[in-house]
């Protein structure tokens, strides 16, 4: 788990007149995982490659766990940060295993413990030990990512920056990544950047969304805060802030919880929701019931109801009740 | 029954007669072309490969050098050998310079297209990862770029083997001798003899990089 502070962060790129990165400031915690969203071109990947000094900033200052990341050589920095990219960059000639031991080796770590890491790693990501013999070409899309994300991990870095990683693949392969990638994130606590411009996935994975245009950061904050308020027209054309179904999917049935009526069983079954189904799944239950209230049951006691009523109460509120 | 006939002087119409009365010599000369073109490739790449790693790497640079390797490219092997002797003198000094010069462009070229058609994601993925760029010049990029080098060399090799027949004519000795001594003679079958040695040398040499080719290929997935 790393923080990251941004001050007054700048990139012009020589020849260039403008800015690609204008100014931004933000201040990231440990083990939050922030992603960067923002329509093509907007300087998303530049402010990334700042971060592992791939790109030096034309003016600003960056701190990772309080120290200036000027301070030690590149290198050093790049091999304490996890990186991986659309395209995978996994290198062809290499094995699957050589591939993740890449940074391992880098630091001098012995052959039996990366040995043992490369197993690790490939079970936390789900590919068959029996891969380690294999080149990248012979794995699907999905596998190679798997692979890239491994190979990131490989070395325990406290952070991840990511760009765009699963932007090349499938839906439903992405869908599966995404939620892989959260429950990764559960069990390590990385401080993690993502880039994407797919506002699904953004809204999906984002503890706080970075939203940026043009160079400049415009909003920073949970998803939900940032559907509920957005900053101006463009974040809420960005995030289709109006799609009460899109903010109603960020809210959870314990969100709009009213205390169990008097008398109620446990609902009729199929209908009964629990605190954890998210509000556009209860909207469409309690409708398909006749708009009436349905009971909210959790580890087989009912816990009380969701009203058209409470649901729209917990619109109009616009945050969580309780954290996750 | 077919009349007997005499096991050789002719195969298959060419007149091989000279060739097997004076193997030994014949192959001594085989042996002085193999020194000369291996001596001169050896030179050649030590000085292609830095160059073309540079050139890979400035793109104003490329054009240069390449322009100018391509000029040298196009002297006519004889003049430059004659051109040399003055610094020089005769010999074999001359002729490892003039074959080192022209087996440049080849193999110049082809580590910078090499290097430069690598995947620019596999060396940002390399640098991300905190390779230096000497561990990504050595583990990434020249892996990947040997087989289209190795075709380079094989390419080098076969001119080198060629353009060294000429180098007989400023005294560095070598298959050429045979031709040279054969025009000046008028013996068509030692000409026939040198270019069945010179032709054998190009085949042999030709196979031989094919293969490392195909196994760099291999060894890298690129092929
Ligand atoms: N190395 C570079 N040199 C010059 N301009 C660049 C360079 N990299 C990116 N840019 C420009 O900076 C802008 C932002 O690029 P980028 O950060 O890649 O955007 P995003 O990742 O949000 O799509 C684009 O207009 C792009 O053309
Ligand atoms: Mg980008």
């Amino acid at each position: 788990m790393s923080s990251i502070v941004a001050e007054q962060l700048s990139k012009t790129f020589p020849g260039e007149a403008r800015p690609v990165v204008d100014s931004v400031s933000f201040r990231i915690e440990p083990g939050e995982f922030v992603v960067l969203l923002g329509p093509s071109g907007c300087g998303k990947t530049t402010l990334l490659k700042m971060i592992n000094r791939l790109y030096e900033p034309t003016s600003g200052r960056l701190l990772i766990d309080g120290a200036d990341a000027r301070a030690v050589p590149a290198t050093e920095l790049r091999r304490r940060i996890g990186y991986v990219i659309q395209q995978t960059g996994l290198f062809p000639h290499l094995r699957i295993e050589q591939n993740i031991a890449v940074v391992p080796q880098l630091l001098g770590w012995e052959r039996r413990r990366i040995e043992v890491r490369i197993d690790e790693l490939l079970d936390l990501v789900e590919l068959p030990r029996a891969y380690r013999r294999r080149y990248p070409r012979q794995l699907s899309g999905g596998e190679q990512q798997r692979v890239g994300l491994a190979r990131a991990l490989a070395a325990d870095p406290g952070l991840m920056l990511m760009d765009e990683p699963f932007g090349a693949l499938d839906a439903i392969t992405r869908a599966r990544l995404q939620d892989e990638l959260l429950r990764i994130q559960q069990r390590l606590h990385k401080t993690i950047l993502f880039v994407t411009h797919d506002v699904d996935e953004a809204l999906r994975l984002a503890d706080r969304l970075l939203i940026m245009r043009a160079g400049r950061m415009v909003q920073f904050d949970t998803p939900l805060a940032v559907l509920s308020h957005p900053a101006d027209d463009f974040v809420r054309d960005l995030l289709s802030a109006d799609d009460v179904l899109r903010r109603l999917s960020l809210l959870r049935v314990a969100d709009a919880l009213r205390p169990p009526a008097v008398n109620e069983g446990y609902g009729n079954g199929s209908s009964a929701l629990t605190p954890t189904d998210d509000l556009r799944i209860a909207l469409g239950r309690v409708l398909e019931a006749g708009g009436e209230s349905l009971p909210v049951v959790a580890d087989g006691q009912n816990v009380g109801r969701v009203t058209p009523a409470s649901i729209a109460a917990a619109l109009a509120r616009g945050e969580r009740a309780l954290p996750d | 029954m077919l009349p007997r006939r005499p096991l050789l002087p002719r195969l298959r119409g060419v007149n091989v007669r000279y060739l097997i009365d004076n193997l030994p010599y014949v192959a001594s000369l085989f042996g002085q072309h193999v020194l000369m073109v291996g001596v001169s490739l050896a030179v050649a790449l030590a000085i292609a490969l830095p160059l073309g790693v540079v050139c890979a790497r400035v793109a104003q640079l490329r054009n240069i050098v390449l322009g100018v390797l391509g000029i040298i490219y196009t002297i006519p092997s004889l003049s430059l050998f004659v051109l040399l002797i003055p610094f020089t003198g005769l010999g074999l000094r001359p002729a490892v310079i003039a074959l080192v010069a022209y087996a440049q462009l080849v193999l110049v070229r082809n580590v910078v297209v090499g290097l430069t058609g690598i995947d620019p994601a596999i060396v940002e993925a390399a640098r991300g990862m905190g390779m230096t760029g000497a561990q990504i010049l050595r583990q990434v990029e020249l892996p990947l770029a040997l087989p289209i080098m190795l075709a380079g060399v094989r390419v080098a090799t076969l001119s080198i083997i060629a353009i060294g027949t000429i180098a007989a004519f400023i005294n560095a000795g070598g298959l050429g001798l045979l031709l040279f001594d054969g025009v000046r003679s008028s013996n068509p079958e030692k000409i026939i003899a040198g270019a069945i040695a010179v032709s054998a040398l190009a085949i042999g040499a030709n196979g031989l990089f094919w293969l490392l080719e195909r196994r760099a290929a291999q060894a890298t997935h690129t092929g």
